[in-house]
């Protein structure tokens, strides 16, 4: 169990690092264009050739022959190997949106390209925009659980705190939001919304309409633990020693909700970048060039990209990985919290 | 199995209603003057499917303005004189002959004796007059009218007599029997009640019975399914035959299937459920190539479309409409140097490899290689050059900041944004691709996707954008359609809307060099005047010109003389001439 449990938060840790630093981990730029090389197939990592094993992988470039009527077919050019080296420079990058960097992890050098997850309509390298496209959804997630978990602590602080009419009101308001289909709420801000906009100013109208909308769930949550530790023995006992209700609320009331909020937080990230893709999917979100995950999927929707390039859907696979190990560390925080409760 | 299942219950269903009623063509009549095509043969009897994206909204010739309704209505209608698609050329339809006056401004017509309405009714002279006295009807506001309104004046149309048709131009009118192509011959004993109790437009709806709606064309309204489709069926007295003296169509019902979207033409089509498709995108086409392995269909390219996608930079006239932003930025678009340098930084061939698959063609001028009766060779295809570019920017006052980014002679740096329509694919990859060009020349460009009707509102109402990805063109070879585009009144003149005058000395030119073509009847002289034309569009850039997509079209392989073209309607333009291949046939030509 603990051993899961550490496999689990060390996935988590991993793919946040990697994450952050996209730029070294990704061999190109996302939005460097190789256009010779549209809809390229994933470059193949060999390790053997005629002269036997090599314990360093070497890659072929893809030649494109336009041999018969038939759509351009890739075919790799066996005639020149390249291997694979590591920490190599190559594009510019800014390392934590601060410090300029031109080292990567891995890449090749000469004419040679390394597609590990091929390249999108435009030759992009797909697996740069994975990554550069995953900081953005997943900032976004992650962004607005926050946005949404604070509101929704304050105002269910506040509602279980004082009880009576404030606590109704904010109640009755949580109920209209909870019943709101927010994916047409969304899409119907996004449309009243400037159209262009920066990619930073998009990114923070997004999280932020996502958070505000999503903060009635916690809020109840919040509540109702506020609502029963009120009442515990020990803040009746510290409210008799006179301990006003902002010290009562710090020591006593937050702590408590403190492990319904982590529960939370690992069930809403998954959910809000599962939000954030859908709202780029249908073009509402961050703009060409830059990517994210959503955005990146839009192409799917033509019927011809769907059926003949499979590699195109890695967003989806890497939105599915992030969604399974968040639903995972949910489980974890809560069957911490029963063990702790229980 | 189950798709199996699904397919049978199809081929019954059609099996069923094909059986059901197909009239047999009716024998020649003596005095009937048929038409007759000596080089086409094929079999009698069958159906072809067409899959069609959205539903026809009226059947009505003279109302109708979207492609699917003209698309149906050119099948149950009939011209006098029509443009043959292969050919380019006019051909006589039901006109079997015209004379032009020398000073070019009077066509006397004479029409086929004996031919008959798809209800059996004769049609004459009166029926010819009765058309045009629609057409040109200002209360009816038919979209051809403008064709038809020449210097203000409407075209004299005058009976001779029974089978002969006079019509007075009030000037020489160059090519102007291609003018007929697309006026549809109406039948006066159906409208010309509706047309004097004054609801002419909305006569024949949809909702209008079969027996109602006659035509010339090589087929007749059948039926009419809300939602699903309409059936058509052969017009037993169509005035073609082919070799044999057989009259035409072969085909005893065409159907259109209604199927939603692009994708779904194309999926209908794969799975075999639809026969015909055309305006294939290049990846759809690649797509259905690489299952042509199994001999099920054929595929065709037609070569470089007449159409002309470009991009638009905003020079409208903005005093008085409270955009500031976009008139600040005109100063650069205005700059003759400004638009060379993004014309000359543009890759035109990435255009043609990435978003047309390399099934389209790079352009530099307003017509394309597939225009060959009109382009100008002369016109520099010059490749992309981003030194070229820097070099234009810097002789216009431009320079760079230390971060490569692109400032004008007041030191503002050059930004702006490109709006295209969200639901078209190629024009948004182009754009895209335009962006990131012009990145190296460190101007920072947005690409922004609007819903069709807001990028039409904006760039024809409000002018609020900058620039734009756009496509014009595609009617027909001939010159005169582009009048709308090139002389300054037009209504797709569409960098300077509205112009009274034209603004700059080239635009000047431009108008004066389009009239000039239009009256001018010597096809070398107005060669000569449309080559000026082209030459100064492309050395003046009002549009940068991006490229042209082949027209790319497929049929199953039972569909004989299958012959698309690149003038609309690329595959039904002969669909008399369609038949579907026996089973004897149909292996001879497998093999």
């Amino acid at each position: 169990m603990r051993a899961k449990t550490l496999t689990l938060i060390a996935a988590l840790v991993l793919l946040h690092l990697i994450l952050l630093f996209a730029g070294f981990f990704a061999p190109y730029d996302p939005t460097t264009q190789s256009r010779e090389l549209p809809y390229a197939p994933p470059t193949r990592l060999h390790f053997r050739d005629s002269a036997g094993l090599h314990f360093r992988p070497f890659v072929h470039n893809w030649k494109t022959s336009a041999e018969s009527d038939i759509s351009e077919t890739y075919k790799e050019d066996l005639s020149q190997s390249y291997p694979i080296s590591f920490f190599i420079t190559g594009s510019g990058y800014k390392l934590l949106g601060i410090y300029e960097s031109h080292l990567h992890l891995f890449g090749t050098t000469g004419p040679a390209r390394i597609f590990l997850f091929g390249t999108d309509g435009y030759g992009r390298d797909e697996f740069s925009r994975v990554l550069f496209g995953g900081q953005i959804s997943v900032a976004a997630g992650i962004t607005a659980t926050l946005i949404a978990l604070f509101a929704g602590s304050v105002l269910g602080i506040i509602a279980g705190y004082y009880g009576g009419l404030v606590d109704e009101s904010l109640m009755a308001v949580t109920e209209l939001f909870l019943s709101l289909p927010w994916l047409y709420f969304l899409l119907g801000v996004r449309a009243f919304l400037p159209l262009h906009l920066s990619t930073l100013r998009t990114f923070f109208l997004l999280t932020g309409v996502i958070g505000l909308i999503g903060w009635a769930r916690p809020a109840r949550l919040v509540r109702g633990i506020v609502l029963s530790s009120r009442n515990r023995n020990y803040v009746l006992a510290a409210r008799a020693f006179g301990a006003s209700d902002l010290y009562i609320l710090r020591r006593h009331i937050l702590p408590a909700t403190f492990s319904v909020l982590l529960t939370q937080a690992s069930l809403l990230v998954p959910r809000y970048i599962a939000a954030e893709v859908t709202l780029s999917f249908f073009g509402l979100g961050v703009n060409e060039p830059v990517a994210s995950w959503g955005n990146m999927l839009t192409t799917l929707q033509q019927y011809s990209v769907l059926t003949s390039y499979a590699w195109l859907l890695t967003p989806a696979a890497a939105l599915v990985v992030t969604s399974v190990l968040y639903s995972a560390l949910a489980d974890v925080f809560h069957s911490q919290l029963e063990s702790l409760t229980t | 199995m189950k798709v199996f299942a699904r397919l049978t219950l199809l081929v019954c269903l059609f099996a069923g209603s094909c059986f059901a009623a197909a009239p047999a063509p009716d024998p020649a009549k003596p005095g009937e003057e048929l038409f007759r095509l000596s080089e086409v043969s094929g079999l009698y009897g069958g159906h072809l499917t067409i899959g069609e994206r959205a539903e026809p909204k009226t059947l009505n010739p003279v109302t109708s303005t979207d492609a699917i309704s003209r698309e149906v209505i050119g099948r149950l209608m009939g011209d006098l004189i029509e443009i043959n698609r292969s050919t380019q050329q006019t051909e006589p339809a039901l006109a079997k002959s015209w004379k032009i006056s020398p000073d070019g401004r009077t066509f006397t017509l004479q029409l086929r004796k004996g031919i008959r309405f798809s209800d059996g009714h004769p049609f004459d002279a009166d029926d010819v007059v009765f058309s045009f006295t629609v057409y040109m009807d200002e209360a009816i506001d038919s979209p051809q009218r403008d064709l038809l309104i020449i210097d203000g004046k409407p075209i004299q149309v005058t009976k001779l007599d029974q089978y002969t048709v006079r019509f007075a131009l009030p000037r020489p009118y160059a090519a102007a029997e291609r003018l007929f192509d697309g006026l549809s011959m109406l039948p006066r004993h159906l409208l010309d009640k509706p047309y004097r109790d004054g609801h002419f437009a909305q006569a024949w709806s949809l909702n209008t019975p079969s027996t109602a709606i006659a035509g010339l064309g090589p087929f007749r309204l059948k039926q009419y399914l809300p939602g699903q489709r309409i059936v058509l069926e052969r017009n037993p007295y169509y005035w073609k035959v082919d070799r044999e003296n057989q009259r035409l169509p072969y085909l005893d019902e065409l159907v259109f299937l209604f199927v939603g979207t692009e994708d779904a033409q194309v999926m209908r089509f794969e799975a075999g459920e639809t026969d015909v498709i055309s305006r294939l995108s290049s990846e759809n086409y690649n797509l259905l190539a690489r299952e042509k392995s199994r001999d099920r269909s054929q595929l065709a390219d037609m070569g470089p479309s007449l159409e002309y996608n470009f991009l638009l930079f905003n020079l409208n006239d903005l005093r008085g409409k409270k955009l500031d932003e976009v008139a600040g930025k005109q100063i650069w678009f205005c700059d003759l140097k400004f638009r060379q340098a993004i014309s000359a930084a543009v890759d035109r061939a990435s255009i043609v490899r990435l978003v047309y698959g390399t099934r389209g063609a790079p352009l530099w001028g307003n017509v394309g290689p597939g225009n060959k009766l009109w382009i100008n060779q002369s016109i520099p295809h010059p490749p992309q050059s981003l030194e070229t570019a820097r070099q234009l920017l810097k002789s216009a006052g431009y320079s760079w900041n230390s971060s490569g980014q692109l400032l004008d002679p007041a030191h503002k740096l050059v930004e702006f944004s490109i709006i295209t329509s969200s639901s078209n694919t190629q024009r948004l990859k182009m754009a895209t691709l335009v962006q990131d060009d012009l990145s190296h020349l460190g101007m920072q460009v947005h690409v922004v996707p609007l819903e069709f009707r807001a990028l039409i509102d904006r760039v024809f109402q409000s002018f609020d954008y900058d620039a734009a990805v756009m496509g014009l063109g595609g009617g027909d070879a001939d010159p005169n359609p582009e009048m709308n585009v090139w002389s300054a009144s037009g209504t797709s003149h569409l960098w300077h809307l509205g112009e009274t005058q034209p603004a700059t000395p080239w635009e000047r030119e431009l108008d004066q060099l389009m009239q000039q073509q239009m009256v001018t009847l010597d096809y070398a002289k107005r060669k000569q005047i449309y080559d000026r034309a082209q030459q100064i569009i492309a050395g003046n850039l009002p549009f940068i010109f991006l490229g042209t997509p082949n027209i790319l079209a497929g049929a199953s392989s039972r569909v004989g003389n299958f012959h698309p073209a690149i003038l609309d309607p690329y595959t039904l333009w002969n669909s008399d001439e369609l038949y579907v291949r026996g089973p004897a046939t149909e292996r001879a030509g497998t093999r």
